[in-house]
């Protein structure tokens, strides 16, 4: 009963969305005000609806109810309640209802939040981002209903993939969708601006927002994505440049350019038809990205859902989307005049760099990731597009960034001084230098790329305190300088921790690559063996230990330092899901500061002894705190006093200075 | 070429179901029974194995990869590196035999020579636009500029 109340209302909300794509626009074009107001119950009802939806599929779950042909395919009894629940997401048709459940979400908070916002301008971006909403509501219903159910309930499930088993990946998705969803908002803005014929300051810092909020969910997602990948797949690889992979990589690059070109508008009235631009873009890798993962057009190590008739919808609604919106770019972009001049050297100049660098590897990283399509649509040739190719595509792009950013940073806006910002950064570029040098000196022999990286990210950390510390002024002691430390705005704060975030990702991931230790042999029992600075003893194997829904192979290995006292007893597991029939490992890991033991077990040979990898991963951790400081970053700017002003206070001001909506 | 694309198409089905196998067993990559004696010519052979791509897999490469034919891959490349080829000459044997699908590198050929160019090309090209746009900017009339009557106005101020 609840799942056909369910069901009923995501047909509902899917008639709602309809309703408030049209109504609104037309009352905004003819300034009806009546018609332009319907759009923000609606929006608050479609995302009802479609909460209630997505809770009874989520009941479906939580109750294993096995008359719905998705909770048979994708749960068990015996899994484990937070899996049940993942479950609801860890599937196709389930994950596009969580998808359309955070459209509506942004859509509502659009309505509920948006109250300073002029009139038409609302209505405009509500009927857009329904019409988003209205076109995924019909490709779930008409190709991927959730709610099918079965004639012949079976007595118990298909039990998840149990490589989705994981709390890392049971929140992976939620805020990957997060992230891209979100980026339907500055989308809606800028579609909605092009209709309205008008980007100013104002729409600037209305779209900024969105937009900071959507890169840091991404910034999560993909993080904990990296993590996952990490100690689940057993080599303990970070990011592989695999299709779906790239698919959350290009939204985040253009999300980063976006809201660095925001700011610009912002500020400074100019860069608005390129900000524009990158808006479209940024949801248009979104779809992208949703096309490449439902899709399986490219092959991937994601493999759990993909169906090419459901590609061709996607495409549909990715044609559809981008090539309107491009359409109106094309012919309103030209309107929107730039007001703000600045001189070539200037932090206007610097965020162009920013922008370029940033867009152009999107691009790099789209191409790559579709070469093989292409050549074999166009050619009689299969090729592959691995690592290697991307490794030395990105890299000179993220090595012009990190060394460009602590300048442009500390630029001044409209027209700037290099000797003075270059004279402030001589300690940190000393300082990145010195580290530099005494990297390639210990190391000698190793690759030469990590010296250089670890130096640029010694200089990313040292600019970012740096620019910190300049904003606090001249005057007074330094005791007086500390105190307005604490008093500047957040934005200065989000900006300098984001950028110290980037650092410190781009060390752990110099660190790990570069010196990694990696030890491969058959370890006997009772006898122990250095790795590194460390002594690894097997102890014992436990054979069938039993795991709530699987059977695990578990080891006891002993890590002990140099004098010969234990560190930690590592128990790297090998389980087999009998459900599912899939056999995972579980690495073993002794996380540190400075580095991790990463145990892997692997099979037993006929001599009693059993296969064991062992790697020594120096700061590896270092890669996803640094996401997080990074995502933090985008927090801290998120709560800057001039957007919680925008959004509470001023609400009458913008709506009386502009009267009617212009047309 | 056409040889890969058959052998692929064969490999289709039987690959979709090998993929859940060989992406789930981990911790396979290299056995210790593989490692060769000498430490220089594993490491070639553990280079060589990070660049060839796991033909039943989803976008692994041999050295990560625990299927079967990956493992047979890389015991071959150490048969041939222990017979003496050079590193080329190992990866064009196995280019020979398996397409060139199996490079996750693309070779600098035909039309990937498009591939390689499209980072210098991008920037390239968004340069020059930055460049223009900038210079543009730089050179556009100040907003700060006053009106004819506002001279005027500030002319008279002045001088009282």
């Amino acid at each position: 009963m609840i799942t056909e109340l369910g069901h009923f209302a995501l047909i509902l909300a899917f008639m709602v969305a309809i309703f408030q794509t049209i109504v609104p626009l037309v009352g905004a074009h003819r300034g009806n005000v009546g018609w332009m107001s319907v759009a923000e119950p609606a929006a608050t009802t479609q995302f009802l609806l479609t909460a209630f939806s997505f809770g009874a599929l989520t009941w479906a779950f939580v109750t294993s109810d096995f008359s719905l042909n998705l909770v048979t395919a994708n749960s068990h009894t015996d899994k484990p309640m937070l899996y049940k629940i993942s479950g609801v997401w860890g599937n196709h048709e389930g994950s596009l209802l969580l998808w359309v459940l955070i459209l509506t979400l942004f859509g509502a908070c659009a309505a509920w939040f948006g109250s300073n916002l002029p009139p038409g301008l609302r209505a405009r971006v509500l009927a857009v981002q329904s019409s988003v909403a209205a076109a995924f509501f019909a490709f779930i219903l008409f190709t991927s209903n959730p709610f099918t159910r079965l004639a012949v309930p079976p007595m118990d499930g298909q039990d998840l993939n149990p490589l989705l088993q994981d709390p890392g990946l049971a929140f992976h998705p939620p805020f990957l969708y997060l992230g891209y969803v979100g980026l339907s908002m500055a989308f809606s803005f800028a579609v909605a601006a092009l209709i309205e014929g008008r980007v100013d300051a104002a729409w600037g810092r209305w779209v900024r927002p969105w937009t900071l909020a959507a890169w840091v969910f991404l910034t999560i997602g993909i993080g904990l994505g990296s993590w996952w990948a990490y100690y689940e797949l057993g080599w303990g690889g970070f990011w592989f440049w695999d299709p779906v992979e790239n698919a959350s990589l290009m939204p985040w690059l253009i999300a980063a350019a976006l809201l660095h070109s925001a700011i610009v508008v912002e500020k400074r009235e100019a860069l608005k038809s390129w900000t524009i631009l990158l808006a479209i873009l940024a949801f248009g890798f979104s779809l992208i990205g949703t096309f490449i993962v439902r899709s399986g057009v490219l092959t991937s190590v994601h493999a759990f859902a993909n169906d090419p008739e459901r590609g061709v919808f996607i495409l549909m609604i990715l044609g559809f989307f981008m090539g309107g919106a491009l359409i109106l770019f094309a012919l309103r972009a030209g309107a929107m005049e730039a007001k703000g001049v600045f001189s070539t050297l200037s932090r206007e100049s610097g965020l162009v760099l920013n922008n370029l660098l940033l867009a152009v590897s999107t691009f790099v990283v789209f191409i790559g990731t579709i070469w093989p399509l292409v050549t074999e649509i166009f050619s009689d040739r299969t090729v592959s597009v691995g690592p290697p190719f991307f490794n030395m595509a990105i890299t000179p792009f993220v090595f012009a960034l990190a060394l460009a950013l602590p300048i442009g940073g500390m630029l001044a806006w409209k027209r700037a001084q290099l000797g003075r910002v270059l004279i402030q950064l001589v300690p940190a570029l000393v300082l990145a230098v010195a580290v530099a040098l005494l990297c390639w000196a210990a190391f000698t022999g190793k690759s030469t790329l990590s010296p250089i990286a670890i130096g640029l990210s010694v200089w990313l950390v040292a600019g970012a305190l740096v620019d910190l510390w300049t904003r606090t002024g001249r005057a007074g002691g330094l005791a007086a300088r500390i105190g307005r430390l604490g008093r500047l705005p957040r934005a200065d704060w989000g900006k300098a921790v984001g950028h110290a975030g980037f650092g410190i990702t781009l060390f752990g991931v110099a660190a790990l690559t570069g010196y990694q230790v990696e030890d491969i042999r058959v370890a006997q029992p009772g006898q122990p063996y250095r790795v590194g600075a460390y002594e690894v003893e097997l102890l014992s194997v436990d054979r069938n230990v039993q795991g709530p829904n699987y059977i695990s192979t578990m080891a006891h290995v002993a890590l002990r330092g140099p004098g010969g006292e234990q560190i930690a007893l590592l128990h790297p597991e090998k389980r087999l899901y009998p459900v599912a029939g899939m056999p995972t490992t579980e690495a073993g890991i002794d996380s540190g500061w400075t580095r991790d033991v990463y145990l892997a077990l692997g099979d037993p040979q006929p001599d009693g002894g059993w296969a064991l990898r062992t790697w020594i991963k120096p700061f590896a951790n270092w890669i996803w705190g640094g996401t997080i400081i990074m995502a933090l970053g985008g927090l801290l700017s998120l709560t800057d006093r001039r957007y919680r002003i925008a959004a509470g206070g001023a609400k009458a001001r913008p709506v009386a200075a502009r009267g009617l909506p212009a047309e | 070429m056409s040889g890969a694309r058959a052998r692929l198409r064969r490999l289709g089905l039987a690959g979709l179901a090998a993929v859940a196998m060989a992406l789930a067993i981990p911790a396979g990559a290299v056995q210790p029974d593989e490692v060769l004696p000498d430490p220089a010519l594993e490491e070639r052979a553990r280079a060589i194995s990070g660049g060839l791509r796991c033909i039943v897999c989803r976008n692994e490469s041999i050295d990560e990869s625990n299927a079967e034919l990956a493992r047979d891959l890389r015991l071959l490349v150490r048969e041939r590196l222990v017979a003496g080829d050079s590193d080329a000459e190992v990866m064009s044997y196995v280019v020979d035999r398996y397409g060139e699908f199996v490079l996750l590198r693309p070779t600098l050929s035909g039309a990937n020579i498009l591939l390689w160019a499209a980072p210098l090309l991008l920037i390239g090209l968004g340069g020059a636009l930055s460049v223009v746009y900038i210079r543009r900017r730089a050179l556009a009339p100040t907003e700060a500029a006053l009106s004819p009557d506002e001279e005027a106005r500030l002319k008279v101020l002045l001088k009282e």
